[in-house]
């Protein structure tokens, strides 16, 4: 009967841990379920991209001013 | 054994290569921030309290101030080619890399401002006063003026040779300066970074025990595509300012 006790308190304290199992830290998970988070990414690759391409076009120009010279 | 069209094609598979072979680190940047622009938004990170999803602001804010601490790097040692043979090419090298990553730097600064403002001043009850005392903060601004005064030394010189010895040296003190500055005081005296004495995350950004593995796969290879890119950029000023001095520049490359 201690025995059963002592596991019962045991149970009883480990009820706050499983409580906070469950409530877990709020991320954007609704943006990554119906699929929004790739207009993110997509904006964001779309800038990467354009990014890119001016800095490679400026790279570009200049080698042509290196080869002028 | 060829037919005629093959040698054109040939030259032109030989240029190619040679591009290739100059610029495969350029593709390399790219590849890099495409996928840390990926992973960085779409794979698992910890589900942590405070940070939530900001806490992929690692994989951008954080590169910002470790691509700039390449580049200063690089920086540095340039000063110290110029210092050991004054060839004014190394000069504009490290003025070049030093510009760029204080620009880093200054972008570093304005993402974690951007950063704070949802962290430590709302959720941890931080009033804005508090958080500014925060020593990383402090020490960032000091080593960041320090660059910033490297700059308005340089400017104040009308004679080249001594603008670029005096500069190298104070290049080598800024640099000295830098990690005490933004890495060892703030991990003495405490701070609202990671890596304070008495917390629990130890040294997060070498230590594989203090970053999760999901967020390590994607935090180095954005460090190495954000400092190929800052080298990107300070190598196209470095070539622009090659142009403007060829004519004192004596030796050819």
């Amino acid at each position: 009967m201690i025995r059963f006790k002592k596991i019962v308190l045991l149970l009883v304290a480990l009820l706050p841990l499983l409580a906070s199992a469950q409530a877990q830290p709020e991320m954007a998970d609704t943006m990554r379920s119906n699929g929004k988070i790739y207009i993110v990414v997509a904006v964001c690759l779309t800038i990467l991209v354009g990014l890119f391409l001016y800095v490679a076009n400026v790279d570009r120009k200049i080698s042509k001013l290196e080869k002028g010279n | 054994m060829f037919n005629g069209w093959v040698y054109p094609n040939f030259a032109a598979l030989n240029k190619l290569v040679f591009i290739l072979k100059k610029n495969w680190w350029k593709i390399v940047a790219f590849g890099l921030l495409v996928y840390t622009i990926w992973a960085g938004f779409l794979w698992p990170v910890p589900r942590l309290y405070i940070l939530n999803e900001t806490i992929r602001n690692l994989y951008f804010h954080v590169c910002m101030w470790f691509a700039m601490m390449i580049l200063f790097g690089v920086s540095f040692v340039y000063s110290i080619k110029y210092l050991r043979g004054f060839n004014y090419r190394n000069d504009i090298f490290a003025r070049q890399f030093a510009a760029v990553g204080a620009y880093l730097g200054i972008l570093g600064y304005i993402t974690g401002a951007i950063w704070v403002s949802v962290t430590w001043v709302t959720q941890q009850g931080q009033s804005l006063g508090s958080v500014l005392k925060e020593p990383k903060l402090i020490g960032a601004a000091i080593a960041l003026l320090i660059y910033g005064a490297y700059f308005v030394l340089r400017g104040s010189f009308t004679d080249i040779d001594k603008r670029a010895r005096i500069s190298a040296v104070f290049n080598i003190f800024a640099f000295a300066m830098l990690f005490p500055s933004i890495w060892i005081i703030p991990r003495l005296v405490g701070s609202l970074h990671p890596g304070a004495p008495g917390s629990d995350s130890g040294n997060p950004a070498l230590d594989r025990n203090d970053m999760d593995g999901s967020m390590r796969m994607v935090f180095y290879p954005a460090v190495i595509g954000w400092t190929l890119l800052g080298v990107w950029i300070a190598t196209l000023k470095i070539r622009v300012q090659l142009l403007a001095d060829k004519t004192i520049l004596h030796d050819k490359v």
